[in-house]
């Protein structure tokens, strides 16, 4: 698999597309009617909703055709090579965004929620006393944490046994053992699936009990982390349903299957950042 | 469009095409959809340029009314608020959409032509790339006109000031993202097809220079685009959604903003200047006729920008009140990024230090950028230094020295591209008095405009004002006609290039530089549509 | 190194900068250089700044004198030929070490001179300031007074219908008075957005952070009146917010000090007294033209849609419980302040009621109401 190894006739180089222009222009009403509905004009949900479609009816024209070209062989190793890069970078580009979010979570923790309770800062805070969860010096909201041993232990153990039963799916796949692929790849989704629901359950548990993304500071991190980490398992379900329809659809072979290695490799890195998140946001 | 399509080299009458196989069977469509559905990198890279020259007319047009603004005390041109959206819209427009997208679009012509690859990894993804970003400046340019108008918190956005402003702030945070979904997608292009798609024997070790900077700018890109994305999302939320990251009452802190952002913005100015040393790497070893100085120290001088460049945004920040610790970390760390710069200047000059000199317009804007860009690195280090800093820091002398950086250092060198390889791209020669003409014409230009801000910065104005005390008059106005002058004189420019996109001008031959090397000098000027789609032998 | 640096390295630096500049007169050369300092802290940076200066200065000549002879002397032109040396590994290390050297040099008095900025320990006086959109807000501590310090240049002048005075934009109706040879630290914090607290002949520069308090401090080495400006974007009116200190003697200062005292007492007004209609609109007047009309505008009119106009406005007319509570709380929305903050600690009950009662009854809005400070005192809390 090493960079060099070329299929030494011929590179393959694909044939003119319009699927990204439509996806900009998708994008162009996206954020146009997003900011329509932000700022509470009546059209912004309709905008938004057409930039979605418009999106999604491009995504799946376009994944479409990328399935089929692979599909009909004109993919070879050096193609799939550049896959395999592209997928890692395209992880090292998530994993920065969540380190964002987690730094911004630290600064607040470490440095400037403490900094508030400082007694230079008495002048201004009166009656603040700093520690973690906090909603800050002005906010007098009541709420209750989220407590890492119920619903976010029994998720912790749902994703990694997800991790496990994603890499047994594999290894049917490279074993030609289509029966014990299905399976645990099914289980896969079931396992992510139930996690979504739980992580439903918790936000609505949360929202009753005062905690929301505008108690605070807490709040805010809470729901941000934890949102667009269910966000992108929301995805890498997605992706592993479409993994299995194309596995049902006989798509893969035992040594030609990046789509599938890529979709575990976004699984199990939302899986660690899961394990990230049970540690930092609600353990600790 | 039609005359453009003929100096490129359409596939039908393209010299020298290959047998066509298969999957080139037919050439691409043609008219407006050519440009709308290529996969072709040339055609992607002459539309990331073009792109890049509007927009740096459109952010040049913007530097002109703050100019002339200030060309006088008191308020003739145009409002307070009016000016800053002026500020920082031709901040946001000239390194997002016109140097960012101008470095790629070089990077798209010649990376596959330079490694000997036919494409580039990812073509219709790469179109995509492009095509995102017409959105994004249709976004930040529209935001002028919705109420309440654009942007006008500066280009780095600080809240709680973003926080106050109206829809068109929401119109700027959306071109961010979709920017930095570009910038992502054509740096994991650039790179996979530089690890994967080099010709046989084309070691990374023998890529030249401008391939090097630009794997490691790609990698600095796919790192700090992210975290923007990030900032601005939190940004968004607390806007609307009643987060409080960067509000003390809630428990955030508008300083923590600043720390994002800068953990962006630092490695943004590399990725700015990365590339630029990339051209400058190319085209001076051509004119001096001798292989560049310390090419494996180049490399790893990069590389150590590249990882410093993440370690010191801090110096940004010196007037928030970090602790001393905290200051002096960010100054040593800032202060060692002079070391591995150095390293790059003094190779430039060693490169050209007994070679056999010619001063063609690349050479000549290659030596501009040499010049200049170490009097701006020059400038950094002194604002490297905290207390110095806290006197400069939000003054002209800032505005200086970046600049000095981006202007006669990345915008130079862009030119110099731009001379060097049009006749490749084109098939023509420029016209070389122009060409020299549109040098001294800007050099003068530039250091009228620029220098002279040193002084008032030292005096003490701040930036981002629209008016101010007598005492600055002068060297305002001083600043204000270079100004004129080196926007005037890029009209010249564009009257140059599009000569040679028209296909008027001496013929080019296959290397019209003598002392030019690489793969790109082996193809017929212009290269035909599809090139290297069997790779080509590297000794 | 404080003061260790002859007067002559120093102009001679000035000299230079100026002289590339095409400029060899002394006089100029203030204009291009740092202001000359009027603190300690000032010195020291301004002396670390020639020094850096200097070395950079000589390093370019250095690197460009090479530059420089090569263009001129290896030029195809006069038949130079080509060597074709490209590496040498020796070379490599002295240039990558030796500029190594000299930054790590330079770090020792940079150091010296943050630790000293940073050391804000044993102040004699302890101010508080605080940044507004768009004017300073000065409180003594220990003295318990404070004032607002707005620019007072005339718009006639901004506009170019009045000729420029000479310290246009810099001028303020209440400057900061300090006294000479003292350590004062300044507590710096600010109320709406981002601002900075910039005083170039003290060498201090210190953002102003909304629900943050940061500290700085400055002895003034000598008499005389200082000005500064506001150095973080704060909004539109960022160049319009100078800062004017006054560094007086000691007995001049205590003087002061009683003065204001005296005047604080006087202008606490009793928050029952009742007032007519007519005194309260003429001293609304005053109060809107130093709180409101940036936004507001002299006209009522304000400047839509970012601030709203006051003239014809319903909730100006309409109940008066509404506006009171407008001042006093600020205007929320989406759950966020807006650019209309409260105004309850700014100002005091009758300043409140004066500025309520003039918006009422100026412009297009005739309500006839006057509305009482003790009514602001009862809204309170
Ligand atoms: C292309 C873009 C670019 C580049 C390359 C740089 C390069 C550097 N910059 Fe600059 N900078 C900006 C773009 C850039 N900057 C921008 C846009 C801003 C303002 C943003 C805003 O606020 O809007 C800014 C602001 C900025 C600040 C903050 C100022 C303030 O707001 O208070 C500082 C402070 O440390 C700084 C430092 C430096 C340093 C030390 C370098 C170094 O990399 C320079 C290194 C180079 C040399 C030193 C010269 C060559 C070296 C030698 C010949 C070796 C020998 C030298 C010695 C031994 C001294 N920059
Ligand atoms: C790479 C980026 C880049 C480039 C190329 C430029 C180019 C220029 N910049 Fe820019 N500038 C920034 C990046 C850049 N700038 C940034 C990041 C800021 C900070 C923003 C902030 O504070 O938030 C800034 C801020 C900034 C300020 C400070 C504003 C303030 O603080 O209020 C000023 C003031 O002089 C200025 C001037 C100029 C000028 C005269 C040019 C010229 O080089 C432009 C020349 C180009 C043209 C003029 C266009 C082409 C010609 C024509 C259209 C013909 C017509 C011409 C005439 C009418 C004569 N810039
Ligand atoms: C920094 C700018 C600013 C200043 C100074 C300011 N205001 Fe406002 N004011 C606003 C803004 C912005 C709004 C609109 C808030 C909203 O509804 O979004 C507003 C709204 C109001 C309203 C409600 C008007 C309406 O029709 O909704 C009143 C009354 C008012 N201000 C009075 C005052 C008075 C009196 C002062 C001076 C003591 C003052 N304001 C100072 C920015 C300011
Ligand atoms: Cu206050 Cu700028
Ligand atoms: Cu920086």
């Amino acid at each position: 698999m090493g960079a060099l190894q070329h299929n030494p006739e011929r590179y393959f180089v694909p044939q003119p597309a319009n699927y990204p222009v439509r996806g900009s222009l998708a994008l162009l009403l996206l954020a146009t009617g997003a900011v329509l509905w932000m700022n509470h004009y009546a059209s912004g949900p309709w905008v938004v909703l057409v930039g979605f479609a418009a999106l999604l009816w491009m995504l799946i024209g376009w994944f479409g055709t990328v399935i089929r070209e692979s599909e009909s062989g004109v993919y070879n190793k050096q193609v799939d090579t550049g896959f395999r890069w592209s997928m890692s970078w395209f992880i090292f580009s998530e994993v920065m965004f969540f380190a964002a979010f987690f730094g911004a979570l630290f600064y607040i923790r470490v440095l400037s929620v403490p900094d508030l309770g400082n007694p230079l800062h008495k002048m201004l805070w009166p009656d603040f006393a700093a520690g973690w969860p906090s909603t800050g010096p002005y906010m007098k909201t009541l709420f209750s944490p989220m407590e890492a041993w119920g619903i976010p232990a029994i998720n912790t153990l749902l994703l990694l046994s997800s991790g496990v039963t994603l890499t047994i799916a594999h290894w049917g796949l490279v074993a030609g053992n289509r029966g014990k692929l299905k399976l645990w790849l099914f289980l896969t989704i079931v396992l992510g699936a139930t996690f979504l629901g739980l992580q439903a359950y918790e936000y609505s548990h949360a929202y009753h009990t005062g905690l929301k993304l505008t108690t605070g500071v807490y709040g805010s991190t809470f729901f941000l982390l934890t949102g667009f980490h269910g966000f992108h398992v929301t995805i890498g379900a997605i992706m592993l349903t479409v993994m299995l329809g194309r596995v049902m659809k006989g798509h893969f072979t035992e040594h030609h299957h990046f789509a599938f290695e890529a979709t575990a490799w976004y699984w199990h890195f939302v899986d660690v950042v899961w394990i990230l998140l049970f540690i930092i946001v609600y353990w600790l | 469009m039609t005359s453009a399509t003929h100096g490129l080299g359409h596939p039908q009458h393209a010299p020298g095409a290959h047998d066509s196989h298969d999957d080139h069977a037919h050439g691409p469509p043609s008219g407006f959809m050519r440009w709308v559905s290529t996969t072709n990198h040339k055609d992607i890279g002459t539309m990331y340029m073009l792109f890049a020259l509007m927009n740096f007319f459109i952010g040049g047009v913007m530097a002109m009314i703050i100019r002339a603004e200030l060309f006088q005390p008191g308020l003739q041109v145009v409002n307070p608020d009016f000016f800053n959206q002026m500020t920082s819209l031709h901040g946001l427009i000239m390194i997002f959409g016109a140097i960012m997208p101008v470095f790629v679009g070089f990077a798209n012509w010649q990376i596959p032509l330079m490694i000997g690859a036919p494409d580039m990894a990812f073509a219709r993804m790469n179109n995509w790339s492009f095509w995102l970003l017409p959105p994004a400046t249709i976004l930040l340019i529209g935001s002028l006109f919705v109420p309440g108008g654009s942007l006008s918190a500066g280009w780095t956005l600080y809240p709680p000031l973003t926080v106050q402003q109206g829809m068109g702030m929401d119109l700027v945070i959306f071109a961010v993202h979709i920017m930095g979904a570009s910038s992502i997608m054509g740096s994991i292009n650039i790179i996979t097809t530089i690890l994967n798609m080099r010709a046989p024997g084309m070691t990374l070790f023998k890529m030249p220079m401008f391939c090097w900077t630009w794997l490691i700018t790609a990698f600095l890109l796919i790192a700090a685009m992210p975290v923007l994305a990030g900032a601005v999302t939190m940004l968004l939320t607390d806007r609307h959604f009643g987060t409080s990251f960067f509000n003390a009452a809630g428990g955030g802190d508008p300083v923590l903003f600043q720390h994002i952002f800068w953990f962006f913005g630092h490695p943004e100015v590399y990725i700015i200047a990365l590339p630029a040393f990339g051209v400058v790497s190319q085209v001076i070893p051509a004119f001096s006729r001798k292989p560049l100085f310390g090419y494996t120290s180049m490399v790893y001088a990069t590389a150590s920008i590249a990882i410093l460049s993440f370690m010191v945004w801090a110096h940004h920040m010196y007037a928030v009140g970090m602790p001393a610790a905290g200051q002096l970390f960010f100054m040593y760390a800032t202060a060692l990024i002079a070391v591995p710069t150095g390293v790059k200047v003094f190779n430039w000059v060693a490169t050209m230090w007994k070679g056999s000199l010619t001063f063609e317009t690349p050479m000549l804007f290659a030596c501009g950028f040499l010049f200049l860009f170490t009097l701006g690195g020059f400038t950094g280090l002194v604002l490297a230094i905290v207390p110095v800093d806290i006197q400069l820091q939000d003054t002209y002398y800032v505005v200086a020295h970046f600049h000095y950086v981006m202007v006669a250092g990345a915008l130079f060198s862009a030119f110099a591209a731009v001379y060097f390889w049009i006749p490749k791209w084109t098939g023509r020669m420029y016209d070389e008095t122009l060409g020299k003409w549109h040098f001294w014409l800007s050099m003068i230009g530039f250091n009228l405009t620029f220098f002279v801000q040193h002084f008032l910065g030292l005096a003490g104005m701040p930036r981002r004002i629209p008016d101010y005390n007598l005492q600055f008059a002068n060297f305002n106005m001083v600043s204000s006609l270079g100004a004129f002058l080196f926007g005037g004189s890029q009209l010249l420019f564009v009257y140059i290039v599009y000569k040679c996109y028209r296909g008027s001008g001496e013929k080019a031959a296959a290397n019209p530089w003598d002392g030019a090397e690489g793969l790109e000098w082996t193809l017929p000027s212009p290269p035909p549509y599809h090139t290297f789609e069997t790779p080509p032998a590297v000794k | 190194m404080t003061n260790g640096i002859p007067r002559s390295i120093r102009s001679g630096i000035a000299g230079l900068l100026a002289g590339a500049a095409g400029w060899s007169n002394q006089a100029l050369a203030d204009g291009v250089n740092l202001q000359e300092p009027a603190s300690v802290l000032a010195r020291s940076i301004y002396d670390l700044h020639t020094i850096i200066t200097l070395i950079c200065v000589v390093i370019f000549i250095g690197v460009f004198g090479v530059m420089f002879y090569s263009v001129y002397a290896h030029r195809k032109s006069k038949g130079h030929k080509a060597a074709q040396f490209h590496e040498n590994v020796k070379v490599e290390i002295a240039w990558t070490v030796i500029p190594l050297i000299i930054l790590i040099a330079m770090m020792f008095p940079a150091t010296r001179a943050v630790l000293e900025m940073k050391d804000t320990s044993a102040a004699d006086i302890t101010i508080k300031v605080t940044g507004y959109q768009w004017k300073w807000g000065y409180d003594y501590l220990q003295d318990g007074f404070g004032f607002y310090s707005t620019m007072t240049t005339p718009m006639a002048q901004i506009e170019g219908r009045e000729a420029k005075t000479a310290n246009y934009l810099l001028e303020v109706d209440n400057p900061l008075v300090v006294p000479v040879g003292k350590k004062i630290r300044v507590l710096i914090t600010a109320n709406d957005v981002l601002h900075s607290w910039w005083m170039p002949v003290f060498g201090v520069k210190q953002d102003a952070i909304p629900g943050f308090v940061r500290d700085s401090w400055f002895t003034a080495n000598r008499e005389g009146t200082f000005r500064g400006q506001c150095a973080e974007l704060c909004g539109k009116e960022h160049g319009f917010m100078p800062i004017v200190v006054e560094v007086v003697s000691e007995p001049k200062y205590v003087a002061w000090v009683a003065d204001q005292k005296k005047r604080a007492a006087a202008v606490a007004d009793d928050p029952n007294k009742v007032w007519d209609l007519a005194a309260l609109v003429a001293r609304g007047e005053k109060v809107y033209a130093n709180n409101c009309v940036a936004c507001h505008q002299a006209t009522g009119k304000g400047v839509p849609p970012a601030f709203p106009p006051l003239d014809g406005s319903p909730r100006v007319t309409g109940p008066k419980a509404d506006q009171i509570h407008i001042l006093l709380e600020g205007v929320m929305k989406d759950g966020k302040a807006t650019a209309m903050v409260s105004f309850a600690k700014q100002l005091s009950d009758t300043d409140i009621a004066a500025a309520i009662t003039y918006t009422r009854n100026s412009w297009g809005n005739k309500t006839g109401e006057a509305i009482q400070p003790a009514e602001i005192k009862a809204a309170r809390k």
